[in-house]
């Protein structure tokens, strides 16, 4: 047995740590009289149907989406991906805040316009904004795999006679289907645990029942469904771990050059989809800017949102690097490294359940900051740690050796070279829990300690109480922090995933 | 036939190809050369309509394509073979030549004919590299195209390999009777497998002529310089001769060349001796070849001249020699360039 690397011990008790949320879910559920009743199956209907209709809904924009970003050739390429991609940024409860807000009898386009327009919610209203948020995940996975294709395929089969469409269908889109299904399972990921949509939009899924009972104070019974929940993400994230997407042997970039009449009539065609998902909750959040300005709003909301934010940020990164140290080291920090991934697929409502808990039996964590900091902690985490382990990974081990050679300590040579370089990387994760904190709704409102508002939250009670005006500023605040999200996720050494510059082959 | 007039192709602001006019006979099979980036390509993908042109015409028998009125691939029945083969991993041998067939009779004489009938139910990612580009061959002769287009076929072949796929190719399309436009970089494979030879340069093409034409009559230096190793020597021409500091030959002028000009040599054109007194040139380094040896000269006149000899004849780097042109047949003969 060889020594152990130094990071494993404090990264195992981040690891068992992670396992915490699951460990009391099972506890408080056995408390439960009732495993499965009618009203139980009801729910499971309603959050299988709502996961169904938004992986259709999402292939069927995000496929031609990504041939259309990934292979045609368009003036200001970069800034369609973008834009196209920008929904990923955005929480959907924005989305379906709005979106309910403007349709319907009575909603914003009906009282502007006189135009009767149908209402949204319930299971169709739903749908539409998980489809209109998840989207990008099928875009962008489809994406990689269509630019990863060899174009002589595609033109031989052109050459041999066949049109393009059918090219397309059958040398094409065999090849991506792992893709697309990878980008498929995010969108159910990301459907099941979603709270804010569904309970706006009044349709009862685990994540909207979860949180009435909690509100009824039956605990056990949110917790009973909060493993239910659990059981079918983990069946999701098992089919997602089995989809390989297969390495193609690199060729050249397939790029079709459609005249302009050709472009125009793409481009229109896509524009619903910003229009639904970005300029109409911007319009709304304006329109009520305007009419209403920033009554009822207060600046501790931002400050407490950035505060508890700023706070997960630095604690997750802290965490961090034991756990991407350890992954590097060894088999046994991999798994400890995987284990620190739970929580990114525990939906916020169920880790609010389960640390509102562990804050009843330890009653100094109870109502505090710090529980809610945990909670963000243990959610985040993952995003932290993959920054931190993929900039470590970038770090060439021969300049460790080199500084060593040249007479360095090995403190001297973490702290002069080590250090600096994975600096980027610790820095780009921090970023990143800080914009999901910002933006993280249902574990808020769960663990907030009282009178602790958040922008999220006081969205959410101006939703609750129908004062939908005050939204304003709130929600063009955390618009605003999509945006720095969506900057952060367009740069720097996710550059990789979303490359779109041109690579025109150096051909002949 | 296939006929292009004036063809031009932009990539944003750059002009790949300049100004291209070509026409093909019945079987004929046109060799493309150039250099990295000289737009062979880009020409190729032009014809096959997988690129838009921005000026120009390409027309062939049914179609007439121009930058205005496009003719989709498909709809152009000219086959290309890929540098990559480009055969579809998820069909069989059989099935990716059959791709587009309703009868299956003339999948089957090309298979049989380019020695595929063992392979028929593999998948290309068991094949070796001659097998697939074998197949992607058979691929594109089987869907009858009326003029075929080969990207630089052979080069991801190992060298032994090139040699006889090479011929098997020729000998194909010279069976099926269709005209080709063949790409390559490697200039022994322009020179012997064509029926005529396009040199490019910077998406211009500076000579189109048969093989023997483009080596002995380069239309430039930069012909000469590509297709084989090419020397040049001041000399003199008068009435037909020239004369050098080795030796005079009969001279073909290029653009009208006459007076004081530059002569081509070719290694072969010239023959080395060791000598003691006569001497006009030492030995800057040697390259074993097998069967003969290149030298290259600095002659005492200041020029580099480059003579392959019988592997017998050997000098060392350093030694003096003396230099000859033995050469009969008339040489290229191009005006002095002001250095």
């Amino acid at each position: 047995m060889t020594r152990w690397p130094a990071s494993y011990p404090l990264a195992l008790l981040i690891a068992l740590f992670a396992l915490v949320p699951v460990g009391v879910l099972v506890a408080l559920a056995s408390d439960t009289a009732s495993l499965f009743d009618a009203h139980n199956l009801k729910v499971l209907g309603n959050t299988l149907a709502l996961m169904a209709l938004t992986v259709v809904g999402s292939v069927l924009i995000g496929v031609p989406l990504a041939l259309l970003t990934a292979y045609v050739h368009l003036p200001w390429r970069k800034f369609w991906l973008i834009l196209l991609a920008a929904p990923l940024a955005m929480p959907s409860y924005i989305g379906a805040f709005t979106l309910y807000a403007a349709f319907g009898p009575g909603g914003e386009i009906n009282a502007l316009t006189g135009l009767p327009t149908p209402a949204m919610y319930g299971l169709p209203g739903a749908a539409l904004v998980m489809t209109l948020y998840t989207y990008p995940f099928v875009l962008l996975t489809t994406r990689a795999s269509l630019l990863s294709l060899d174009a002589s395929l595609v033109n031989a089969a052109r050459t041999l006679g066949m049109s393009l469409p059918a090219s397309l269908w059958t040398v094409v889109l065999p090849r991506v289907v792992n893709g697309v299904a990878a980008g498929a399972l995010l969108a159910a990921l990301y459907t099941l645990s979603d709270f804010g949509t569904p309970a706006i939009m009044r349709l009862d899924t685990f994540t909207r029942v979860i949180y009435v009972e909690y509100n009824a104070f039956g605990l056990s019974q949110a917790a009973m469904l909060s493993l239910q929940l659990l059981v079918i993400v983990a069946l999701v994230l098992i089919l997602e771990s089995r989809v390989k997407v297969t390495p193609e042997r690199p060729g050249r970039k397939l790029t079709l050059w459609p005249s302009r009449w050709q472009s125009v009539v793409m481009l229109l065609a896509s524009a619903p989809v910003v229009l639904l998902s970005i300029v109409l909750p911007l319009a709304i959040f304006t329109l009520w800017l305007v009419r209403e300005g920033s009554a009822g709003f207060e600046f501790s909301y931002a400050w407490n949102s950035t505060y508890a934010s700023l706070l997960a940020a630095l604690v997750a990164v802290v965490v961090a690097i034991p756990v991407a140290h350890a992954a590097q080291a060894g088999r046994a920090g991999r798994l400890m490294e995987r284990v620190t991934y739970l929580g990114f697929g525990v939906p916020g409502i169920v880790m609010g359940t389960a640390l509102v808990y562990v804050g009843l039996q330890l009653p100094f964590l109870y109502q505090t900051l710090g529980l809610l900091i945990i909670a963000y902690v243990l959610r985040f985490l993952s995003l932290a740690v993959g920054s931190i382990r993929s900039s470590a990974e970038s770090l060439d081990p021969s300049l460790v050796k080199a500084a060593r050679l040249l007479g360095a300590s090995p403190k001297e040579a973490f702290t002069r070279i080590t250090l600096p370089l994975t600096m980027r990387g610790m820095i780009a994760g921090a970023a990143l829990v800080f914009l999901e904190a910002m933006r993280e709704l249902p574990a808020t409102l769960l663990l907030g300690p009282t009178g602790f508002e958040t922008l999220a939250t006081y969205l959410w009670r101006v939703y609750e109480a129908g004062y939908f005006g005050r939204a304003a500023i709130p929600g063009l605040l955390l618009v605003l922090m999509s945006g720095l999200g969506l900057a952060l996720m367009f740069s720097g050494e996710r550059r990789g995933d979303i490359d779109v510059i041109d690579k025109r082959d150096s051909e002949c | 036939m296939l006929s292009v007039q004036n063809l031009s192709v932009d990539y944003g602001t750059t002009r790949v190809v300049d100004d291209l006019s070509l026409a093909l006979g019945a079987d004929e099979i046109l060799m493309l050369v150039g250099p990295t980036g000289c737009g062979k390509t880009t020409i190729l993908q032009a014809l096959a309509g997988l690129i838009p042109i921005s000026g120009g015409s390409i027309e062939l028998g049914a179609w007439h394509a121009s930058a205005t009125a496009t003719v989709a691939p498909e709809k152009r029945n000219v086959g290309m073979v890929f540098q990559d083969f480009a055969l579809f991993p998820h069909l069989t041998v059989q099935q990716n030549v059959n791709f587009r067939l309703k009868d299956s009779h003339l999948a089957d004489h090309w298979l049989e004919l380019l020695g595929l009938n063992a392979l028929r139910n593999a998948k290309p990612a068991n094949l070796s590299g001659g097998q697939k580009q074998r197949v992607a061959l058979a691929r594109t002769l089987a869907h009858e195209p009326v003029f075929v287009l080969l990207d630089e076929p052979l080069s991801n072949l190992d060298a032994a390999l090139k040699d006889s796929l090479r011929w098997e190719i020729r000998n194909a399309l010279k069976e099926a009777g269709v005209p080709a436009i063949w790409v390559t970089h490697d200039q022994e494979e322009a020179l012997s497998v064509g029926d005529r030879v396009g040199i490019l340069n910077r998406g211009k093409l500076e000579q189109i002529a048969p093989p023997e034409t483009c080596f002995c009559e380069p239309a430039s230096r930069f012909v000469a310089r590509f297709l084989g190793e090419a020397s040049f020597i001041p000399g003199r021409l008068e009435q037909g001769y020239v004369t050098t500091d080795l030796g005079s030959a009969p001279g073909t002028p290029v653009d009208g060349a006459t007076g004081e000009v530059d002569l081509l040599l070719r290694p072969d054109d010239v023959s080395m001796h060791s000598s003691g007194s006569d001497s006009n040139g030492t030995v800057r380094w040697s390259r074993y070849e097998g069967g003969t040896c290149l030298y290259s000269v600095d002659t005492d006149a200041g020029c580099d001249i480059k003579v392959r000899v019988s592997h017998e004849n050997r000098a060392a780097a350093g030694e003096r020699v003396k230099l000859a042109i033995t050469t009969t047949h008339p040489l290229a003969v191009f005006n002095r360039v002001p250095t």
